[in-house]
């Protein structure tokens, strides 16, 4: 079935900016999220964190902190089970060879960062918890640590993991041409760069929170969880529980940004209720806490050699990428690997040589953030794409229109394929909103302390994680007496709109109003049917699949009944606007509610007219756009003012217009934090953060950026039923590098390094003789 | 080991007279949570740095997690749940977040709305620019605020009957 547009229709739902389906009820203040769902009566745990980068953990005395009124129960490193899980937030593999890295116990003897969980307390109040993690004493026998990703790498560098020599987790690559030969071209150009990206972390307003009770001799854990089923399969790991005897319960949650898109402390605040006699525990993390012990984004530091001829033809491209996973495993390699991947496919080029590598360091555990691997990528080439385009005389926009990935252009692995002059026409829109042309020859070679640019970079991204993993949506609906329709999906409300998307697909592909389908926001492994959840920006292009396939066998189910009522062939019947419509005449039969009802409560044929299917969707989608920045830079102040700024998406059809701009909002703001003022600092000395809160980690706050403006192409995705694509996290891609170019624009220096604080821009305008 | 002590706060919450004891080292946004049920004051930082808790205070806007229960004494109390008509309409600045999108994860919206309710209620008119640093106390990783800006200007051109 194909949700196709019915002409003259007011009805359609899709492509259309209705309020959110949550909006009103968190406007009021009634949504509720974990923490007030959580008991009273709950006993509050706490985490005793380590305070060393390295080492091992001697002994814990307990005995004071036992004493103190209050306390129930405290477990260390020694008492806990040794199943040792992994974390990603990944669909689960049968292969074993693509399973994630199974490194993690629920607390730690060996520490491998500072902060890393060694015990935990239960005690009847959260201020005797924190007395009783103050009282225990641990001894440590320290080692050596290391902070940096290259340092790590050396021979004579402190090992985190001993099945990983020289601390690398992971290290792939890619070759397609001769590299080493195609460079002994004449004439050619070299450019090359180095381009380092900051720890920062994902700062969702709702810190991570969880709390198990038993109910049945099973374990239920409510969680601000990005991915719930999934976390179900990796308590069950963690614990050596069958996965059937835990249930997984996802109320509202306040942000995620991928920092939720891994088990965080659902497994130890399962174990700890276990622990307890299965009484409500309660596991709260600080802000502080959030910051170090949860994830953060991985720092990466990129190195690229291109030889381009004068004309601007790229003859040769080569990357090294390392990528600091910090203290453990978590997602890995899969985000320095998309970077990598998306290098060759952004400007083809006939000789690439790539290699990618993930290094563990005792820092802070790296995991999946919005863009996943992609904002690091195009810093470093975006940043680096002006370069070629300055070396070579050509405009940042002639270079790219040049050598940018070609109409047609087809990936051989994943299939994804640009199908639409996407990237001209995004750009097109992003310099007639900025006046470009104008305002790059107005901004060239200018002297004096205030100086203004602008710049640009594009990007891509995948949607969904077909074919490196499983892509499946499962989706319930149930027909109401009075017409209308629950639907309930894996895939999680996340704050992006989720819930709201999914009832305007399922409306048009019923044919019954928006107002008719109630989406079932709460996703409990016991009622909801399996999805992975809320990452890759997979949501809305997934679960349009199982939308319209669950909605087909609901209707097909619908009319067979209307058959049975009305005698006429179901060939001859369509749903409109919630009525049984004959469609010889466009007569109205009867109502849904009318043929609900009468069906339920029929003493011939009683019927509960439901549906349920899974989608595996074998595809993905292309998702493209740009950035472009206007800014004032003050030399003698090192500070760099936006000035102006627009993303423009081609997300493929926009389900709902005032959502999506939403998204890109969001993520632009996040784009600029990372540009110019977030990073996650770490004490060289003892490897300690040391901004770990929300006051000297300077996320955008509201007088950090000017008007954002967001603007989209559509061009309708042919592998999605309803022509959309990945919108979620593409937003932030491009962003640090546009900022980053216009200052280049600006100063002519390449600053490559983010973010661009006073601090990275004194060091690069000094070395630059501006001062 | 010290006794724990407690204190009897008397305040008005959402026009009702309300009292109860509290812990004397209770926080404000510990009292409205636990004691009152009051779950629109949220917990980003616990330390007045995010905003999220966010409630008003005799007219004036505080971050109830650094402001302790006691002090609450003979206050009166505004929370995001006081905003609610008696029927249940939103009011018009929380039907102005829901009409411009200016929700997303929903999680820094009450701080943000009890803001906004103090800068409407000045009755004066503002800039953008004196808009954002009155707002500037609150952290949002969602909407990269643009949306809220929108719906704050909104309702305050509305209630002082002009158009933007």
């Amino acid at each position: 079935m194909r949700i196709k547009e019915k002409k003259g229709s007011e009805t359609m739902v899709v492509g259309k900016s209705v309020n959110r389906v949550d909006a009103v009820d968190k406007a009021s203040g009634r949504t509720k999220y974990t923490d007030d769902l959580c008991g009273k009566n709950a006993l509050i745990a706490k985490i005793k964190h380590s305070t060393i980068a390295n080492g091992v953990v001697r002994s814990i005395d307990i005995t004071k902190a036992l004493a103190i009124p209050g306390v129930v129960k405290i477990v260390t490193c020694f008492d806990v089970p040794e199943y040792y899980f992994p974390t990603a937030g990944h669909p689960w593999s049968t292969d074993p060879g693509h399973q994630d890295v199974a490194d993690r116990l629920l607390l730690a003897k060996r520490v491998r960062y500072y902060g890393d969980d060694v015990a935990a307390v239960v005690a009847e109040n959260e201020v005797a918890a924190m007395e009783a993690v103050r009282a225990i004493q641990v001894e440590y026998e320290e080692y050596p640590f290391v902070l940096d990703v290259q340092e790590a790498m050396k021979e004579d560098a402190p090992q985190l993991h001993e099945d990983y020599p020289n601390n690398v987790l992971a290290h792939t690559d890619i070759r397609k041409g001769d590299f080493q030969e195609a460079i002994k071209e004449e004439g050619l150009i070299k450019v090359e760069g180095w381009y380092e990206t900051p720890t920062v972390q994902h700062c969702h307003i709702e810190n991570f929170i969880c709390f198990t009770y038993e109910e049945n001799g099973r374990l239920v854990v409510v969680s601000s969880t990005q991915i719930p089923h999934i976390v179900r399969r990796i308590v069950g790991q963690a614990l050596g529980m069958d996965w059937g005897k835990i249930r997984l319960i996802k109320p509202y949650i306040g942000g995620g940004f991928g920092n939720k898109q891994d088990a965080l402390y659902e497994p130890l605040c399962a174990y700890l209720c276990t622990q307890v006699g299965g009484r409500l525990v309660k596991l709260d993390v600080s802000r502080e806490e959030t910051f170090v012990n949860t994830r953060v984004r991985h720092a990466i530091r990129s190195h690229i050699v291109t030889y381009v001829r004068p004309n601007g033809d790229i003859v040769a491209n080569k990357l090294e990428a390392f990528s600091n996973q910090g203290a453990y495993a978590s997602h890995g390699h899969g985000i320095v690997a998309k970077g990598m991947g998306a290098f060759p496919q952004l400007y083809p080029c006939d000789n690439v040589e790539a290699d990618c590598y993930t290094v563990f360091t005792n820092r802070s555990v790296a995991g999946a953030m919005r863009g996943y691997g992609i904002p690091q990528a195009m810093f470093a080439v975006e940043s680096h794409t002006d370069e070629i385009a300055k070396a070579v005389g050509m405009t940042p926009i002639e270079f790219r229109r040049k050598n940018l990935m070609p109409l047609g252009y087809e990936d051989g692995f994943s299939k994804n394929k640009l199908y639409a002059d996407t990237f001209n026409q995004c750009m097109d829109k992003g310099m007639a909103y900025m006046d470009y042309e104008r305002k790059y020859k107005e901004y060239q070679n200018q002297t004096g302390d205030i100086r203004r640019g602008i710049g640009m970079a594009v990007f891509w991204y995948n949607t969904a994680v077909w074919p490196i993993s499983l892509e499946s949506s499962s989706c319930r609906m149930i027909l109401n007496q009075d017409g209308s329709v629950q639907i309930q999906l894996g895939e999680t409300e996340i704050g992006q709109g989720a819930d709201t998307a999914y009832a305007q697909m399922a409306a048009d592909a019923i044919g019954i109003s928006f107002e008719q389908v109630h989406t079932v926001s709460c996703q409990d492994t016991d009622i909801t049917p399996f999805g992975t959840g809320a990452y890759a920006s997979r949501q809305t292009y997934v679960a349009g699949f199982s939308i319209i396939k669950t909605a087909t066998e609901l209707k097909d189910k619908i009319l067979e009944a209307a058959h049975e009522l009305t005698r006429m062939p179901v060939a001859n019947l369509d749903i409109e606007e919630g009525k049984i419509v004959r469609t010889s005449d466009g007569e109205t039969l009867m109502t849904l509610a009318e043929l609900s009802t009468t069906k339920l409560y029929s003493l011939e044929h009683s019927q509960h007219i439901t549906a349920e299917t899974t989608a595996q969707i074998k595809s993905n989608a292309y998702s493209f756009g740009c950035c472009f920045a206007e800014v004032e830079v003050d030399i003698p102040m090192c500070k760099v003012k936006l000035l102006n700024i627009i993303n423009v998406h081609d997300c493929g059809r926009i389900i709902n217009p005032a959502l999506a701009k939403g998204q890109v909002e969001g993520g632009m703001s996040m784009g600029i934090g990372y540009a110019l003022s977030e990073r996650l600092i770490y004490d060289e000395k003892t490897g300690k953060a040391l901004n770990n809160n929300l006051l000297d980690y300077k996320l955008s706050t509201f007088m950090d950026h000017p008007h954002l403006e967001a603007q989209f192409v559509e061009n309708y995705e042919p592998t999605s039923p309803y022509g959309t694509k990945a919108l979620g996290e593409p937003p932030v891609c491009p962003v640090a590098p546009a900022i980053r170019n216009a200052v280049l624009q600006a100063t002519g220096v390449s600053v490559n390094e983010i973010p661009m604080t006073p601090h990275v821009l004194f060091r690069e305008f000094e070395k630059a003789n501006l001062f | 080991m010290h006794e724990t002590q407690y204190k009897l706060v008397s305040c008005t919450i959402n026009g009702e007279k309300r009292q109860t004891m509290v812990d004397v080292r209770a926080s404000l946004t510990d009292m409205l949570r636990n004691d009152y049920s009051l779950t629109s004051v949220k917990k980003g930082c616990e330390v007045g740095e995010c905003g999220a808790c966010n409630v008003i205070i005799d007219g004036e806007c505080y971050n109830s997690c650094i402001y302790l229960a006691v002090w609450a004494d003979g206050k009166n109390i505004r929370t995001l749940e006081g905003l609610m008509g008696p029927g249940g309409e939103l009011s018009d600045i929380q039907q102005a977040f829901v009409d411009e999108a200016a929700i997303q994860c929903g999680f820094c919206s009450p701080g943000f709305i009890m803001t906004a309710v103090e800068i409407l209620e000045s009755g004066k008119e503002y800039t953008d620019e004196e808009l954002r640093k009155l707002l500037s106390g609150h952290l949002c990783r969602c909407t990269g605020y643009e949306n809220i800006l929108k719906a704050v200007k909104k309702t305050m051109y509305k209630r002082l009957g002009k158009t933007e």
